[in-house]
């Protein structure tokens, strides 16, 4: 059923503007002095210098962790490259003459078409990337900038003592 | 007219055009961008800096010359080239011409061209601005330029009316069409504690005259020829300096519309209460002229408020305000100005 809505006419002082015009001139001359003298209300992080907190879930660049022996975590499953749905993982795999494992010869993540999905972060079974930098790829002026190396990953890597390989030995 | 005459006045117009209007034209692009950050709780631009000099971001206008010379000067195709390279040079000539009657100080020196009649002469050469509007939609050969061409010609036809009638009541009061002699007819005290200034003698006439010079300057709320959040309008097709150009302009008008509401309104270059007898004759001089250029900055100030504040007009709005609201109330306030005037 059709509900009659009520629309009251509005008398002369609104309908003549100026009392509301003054009204949103004091709004806004108000919060211009305010924020011109005290910059009180200015809710601007001037980010290069100041940068906003992440959340701690927050996804950001990868990087690969160590083990305690500060070598790689990665033993070059592609567990990760296969998971990855943007396909920009790429692994060659070496074997380890002290263990009878493999690890990665190189190890290259193209931020170009990363879309920071955590995907490969799920799927590895050694808990050897991650994604919880914190910070984030800074852009480049070159493509070749943007595709990070084992080492510009294990760089910012640190040490993870999980089980290697999961729980199931 | 021998040449000294020529360099003086040539002189006068560097001073005012180059240094003082266009500076202040260009500076407000950058105001008007910090204005709006600090009323809306942000900081606007701040960071164009050269070396470690940053200012504030002063130097934004100077990175926006940069950009706008070195764009791509594009002209579209079935563009008529003549008048498209002549619109945006008409629009900020026409502009820049209604400055040199404005009297910046008291005497002859300090005005381009006195002019028995400058209030006629501002009438009649800011009205030329709209062939940079009209001329600028047509020539470029699209569709929505030309559409808001014709939106803004029909603004501003309709709103030349109300504001050249605005004026009417104040040359009534003080007798003269001239801006000098209007200066100096605002020097007086009413009651020997008021200043005798047009705002004061008419304040419907300085209401109206407001809302309808900033419709004159095509810009928030009245900015329908543009609509620069979306549909962008006569000047579509114009990038580049060009674009520049036209966009200078608009600044150029608020300084322009200030400068005649601080003549005709505000009493110009005088200040109120002090006795130019005691104090020394240059130093009142300079004081005087920078009382004026301080008004202008207020009403330039009090604009850019009024733009970041008020949403925009739909046009029948617009147009209903124009002709239905406005004018009436401009001819009734020049009747009651002509009654009061013969009564007393
Ligand atoms: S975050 Fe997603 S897209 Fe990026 S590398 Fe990992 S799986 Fe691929
Ligand atoms: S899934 Fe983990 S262990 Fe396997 S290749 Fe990727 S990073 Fe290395």
């Amino acid at each position: 059923m059709a509900k009659l809505v009520d629309r009251p006419k509005a008398d002369l002082v609104i309908r003549s503007y100026i009392p509301e015009v003054l009204r949103g001139l004091r709004v806004t001359s108000r919060h211009f002095w305010v924020n011109f003298l005290t910059r009180k209300n200015v809710v601007t992080i001037e980010y290069p210098e100041e940068k906003y907190p992440y959340p701690p879930r927050f996804r950001g660049q990868h990087r690969l962790m160590k083990r305690e022996d500060d070598s790689v975590r990665c033993v070059a499953c592609f567990l990760c490259a296969t998971a990855c749905p943007a396909d920009c993982i790429t692994i060659k795999a070496g074997e380890r003459s002290d263990k009878n494992e493999k690890y990665p010869v190189s190890f290259e993540i193209d931020y170009i078409r990363c879309i920071f999905c955590g995907m490969c972060e799920e799927a590895c079974p050694c808990d050897a990337i991650r994604l919880d930098s914190g910070d984030h790829k800074l852009p480049g002026y070159t493509r070749e900038e943007e595709v990070l190396q084992k080492e510009d990953l294990l760089a910012k890597g640190g040490l993870s003592i999980a089980k290697q390989g999961g729980i199931l030995q | 007219m021998d040449w000294m005459f020529m360099l003086i006045a040539l002189l006068k117009v560097l001073v005012v055009l180059v240094v003082f209007v266009l500076m202040l034209g260009a500076v407000l692009t950058w105001v008007e961008r910090r204005m709006s950050a600090l009323i809306q709780d942000r900081l606007g631009p701040n960071r164009a800096q050269i070396g470690n000099v940053r200012a504030w971001g002063l130097l934004h206008p100077i990175a926006d010359m940069f950009k706008a010379f070195t764009k791509e000067d594009f002209v579209p195709a079935g563009a008529n080239r003549m008048l498209f390279f002549l619109a945006p040079a008409i629009a900020l000539a026409s502009t820049l011409a209604c400055f040199a009657v404005i009297p910046f100080g008291p005497g002859e020196h300090f005005t381009i061209a006195p002019l028995d009649s400058g209030m006629l002469f501002i009438i009649a050469i800011g009205s030329f601005g709209i062939y940079g509007v009209a001329l600028g939609g047509w020539a470029s050969n699209n569709n929505f330029g030309l559409l808001g061409a014709l939106r803004g010609a029909a603004q501003l036809v309709s709103y030349e009316v109300t504001m050249g009638l605005n004026l009417v009541g104040v040359f009534a009061v003080f007798g003269t069409m001239s801006l000098s002699q209007l200066v100096l007819g605002q020097g007086e005290l009413l009651w020997g504690w008021l200043p005798k200034w047009g705002v004061v003698v008419q304040p419907v006439g300085f209401v109206l005259f407001l809302i309808a010079s900033m419709a004159e300057n095509k810009r928030a709320p009245f900015d329908l020829p543009e609509g620069e959040s979306e549909i962008i309008g006569y000047f579509a097709e114009f990038s580049a300096m060009r674009f520049a150009t036209f966009f200078l302009t608009e600044f150029v008008e608020i300084v322009l519309i200030a400068a005649i509401a601080a003549t005709v309104f505000f009493g110009g270059w005088q200040i109120p209460w002090l006795d130019p007898q005691g104090v020394a004759g240059g130093f009142i001089t300079v004081a005087q002229i920078g009382f004026f250029v301080f008004k202008i900055i207020a009403l330039c100030w009090l604009q850019m408020l009024i733009r970041w504040t008020l949403p925009r007009f739909r046009y029948d709005q617009l147009m209903n305000l124009g002709w239905k609201v406005l004018l009436p109330l401009s001819l009734a306030n020049i009747v009651v100005t002509a009654i009061v005037l013969a009564l007393s």
